[in-house]
């Protein structure tokens, strides 16, 4: 199966672990991720607020791209980003709906020497890609590592089941498809009633104590149910729960540290990849204690430690072994 | 004439909302059942529940609501979406004060949330540059800028994702980048001229 790919900035960089990982198992996994050439940021959530039309024709310049390259031969196009599904999708969906919306846009398009005509692209996230195209009797049959033991609460966000502007694959308060895919991969997967509630998202840029007290609400809920690991299918949802995690434990005397992975990084370790093929290293909040307990012993190297003394900044917590 | 006064309607706070709404927001439908303002993460800190800013738009209460810092304090998580009974597009809507409180200059007032409009901003131009955004010269930009003395609580976690090679300070450039400017500023007059 083959798909127009569209990593998003995030992936680039912030998020790269994900995008390795992701990589890393669409080989087994049998599908062919061809990246969407010279695509263009989606404008995140910002962008649309500011001024409409520039950002539907921003949005829209990647539609027209992914068209162009007959969305990998498939026309459809793949992104494992929450933020970015929601913008392709949104804009195709009220183009659509909207001929005279579709008609500015492709004016704009023109001057760019470009023209989509809404619906010729569907837009799908990664993780209904793997667990409905792929499906999980073929990823069973790839399991190498069984993940016995561990524990793990499935975060999906906000957007990826809501409001589901191209087709809704999973359920929009309590949805279902990780958790399915994380069972197949023998991981027990705990009861995690936050798990579609919203991180903030750019929040942390702008109010910190609105930011905090949900990221703080997702902890402890994950927490009260003694998860080993967080897993995520979005890259600023892994920023925030990850990357914060040490300021929540600063603002409200808590002592969190459970690791965020993306759930393409437990894939391929039931697949038996290496971990640094994977990614993994790169979380702020150790890893390596939680992966012990499936027999994953990643030989990442050290994050050399800071020289600062802990007490002058708030410097992130390093969890090592044996701290926890 | 009076007949023609008589027959157009002047248009209200209402249609402009609407207006400036993607698709239909089907606004005029809202029940105010509160379902909205009891879904919303973020109502305790909003001046006013999404429930309340709808019956603010439909009382005409321009100032009120472009002030609000309702609009700037939405996440976006769409909840308030998928559970109105009335299947009103709530987040949209969201977005539409978003852009008219900027357009009206109101969100600058104390009572509203100025940084949120202005990272939103920060983070346009830096789209526009370069075709792809920066994470991290887009908060350090945003900060300098807004908060210089919160900057030293962005250097820990700056130094953090750098060590783990999450950081880049180069923003990339796109190939297309003068395809997407001709595109944008297309864009931009027809935005104006509507
Ligand atoms: S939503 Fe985020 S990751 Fe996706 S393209 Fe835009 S900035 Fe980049
Ligand atoms: S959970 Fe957070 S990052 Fe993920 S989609 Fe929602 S706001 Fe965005
Ligand atoms: S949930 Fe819908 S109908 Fe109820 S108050 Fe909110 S917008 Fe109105
Ligand atoms: S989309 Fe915005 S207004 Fe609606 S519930 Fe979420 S934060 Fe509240």
């Amino acid at each position: 199966m083959k798909y127009s790919y569209y990593p998003g900035c995030s992936l680039e960089r912030q998020a790269s672990a994900y995008h390795q990982s992701t990589m890393a198992v669409a080989r087994p996994l049998n599908i062919d991720l061809v990246e969407l050439e010279d695509w263009n940021c989606c404008g995140a959530i910002e962008y649309i607020a500011v001024d409409l039309l520039p950002a539907y024709a921003l949005i829209s310049r990647n539609l027209a791209l992914a068209a162009n390259q007959n969305g990998g031969g498939n026309h459809q196009i793949v992104a494992p980003c929450s933020a970015c599904y929601l913008n392709l999708s949104k804009a195709d969906k009220y183009m659509s709906d909207s001929p005279e919306l579709a008609a500015k846009v492709n004016t704009a398009l023109a001057a760019g020497g470009l023209s989509y005509t809404p619906g010729t692209i569907r837009t799908r996230h990664l993780l209904d890609v793997i667990v409905n195209d792929v499906g999980l009797d073929a990823i069973k049959e790839r399991v190498t590592n069984a993940l016995y033991n561990l524990r793990v609460a499935p975060y999906y966000g906000c957007v990826v089941v809501r409001p589901g502007f191209d087709h809704q694959f999973d359920d929009t308060e309590y949805p279902t498809s990780m958790d399915k895919l994380m069972r197949v991969l023998g991981a027990t997967v705990i009861d995690f009633p936050l798990k579609s509630h919203c991180c903030g998202g750019h929040m942390t840029q702008i109010s910190q104590d609105v930011a905090l007290e949900l990221i703080r609400r997702l902890l402890k809920n994950a927490s009260d149910y003694d998860a080993d690991v967080i897993v995520t299918l979005c890259p600023m949802c892994q920023l925030n729960l990850d990357a914060y995690q040490d300021s929540v434990n600063k603002q409200f005397g808590t002592d969190y540290h459970i690791p965020i992975l993306y759930f393409t990084q437990l894939v391929g370790l039931a697949f038996g990849l290496p971990a640094t093929e994977l990614g993994i290293g790169k979380e702020f909040v150790d890893a390596r204690p939680a992966l012990a307990k499936v027999g994953a012993t990643p030989d990442v190297t050290d994050i050399p430690a800071s020289r600062r003394d802990k007490k002058a900044l708030p410097m992130p917590r390093m969890t090592r072994e044996g701290e926890r | 004439m009076a007949t023609t006064a008589a027959t157009v309607r002047p248009t209200t706070f209402f249609d402009e909302v609407v207006a400036e709404t993607p698709g239909d927001p089907r606004l005029e439908a809202c029940l105010q059942c509160g379902t909205c303002g009891g879904s919303c993460p973020s109502g305790a800190d909003m001046d006013h529940t999404p429930r309340a800013i709808f019956a603010l738009i439909a009382a005409g209460m321009k100032d009120a609501v472009l002030r609000s810092n309702t609009a700037w304090y939405c996440v976006s998580c769409y909840y308030c979406m998928v559970r109105c009974p009335q299947e009103i597009h709530i987040t949209d809507i969201m977005y539409a004060l978003k852009r008219m409180s900027i357009k009206a200059g109101l969100y600058q007032d104390k009572t509203s949330v100025p940084e949120a409009s202005d990272f939103a901003e920060t983070f346009v131009n830096y789209v526009e540059t370069y075709g792809r955004s920066f994470e991290l010269g887009l908060a350090t930009r945003y900060h300098l800028l807004h908060h210089p003395l919160d900057m030293i609580k962005m250097v820990p976690l700056g130094l953090g994702m750098w060590r783990r090679k999450r950081l880049d300070f180069t923003p990339r450039r796109i190939e297309g980048i003068e395809q997407l400017h001709a595109i944008l500023k297309r864009a931009k007059e027809l935005g104006a001229a509507a």
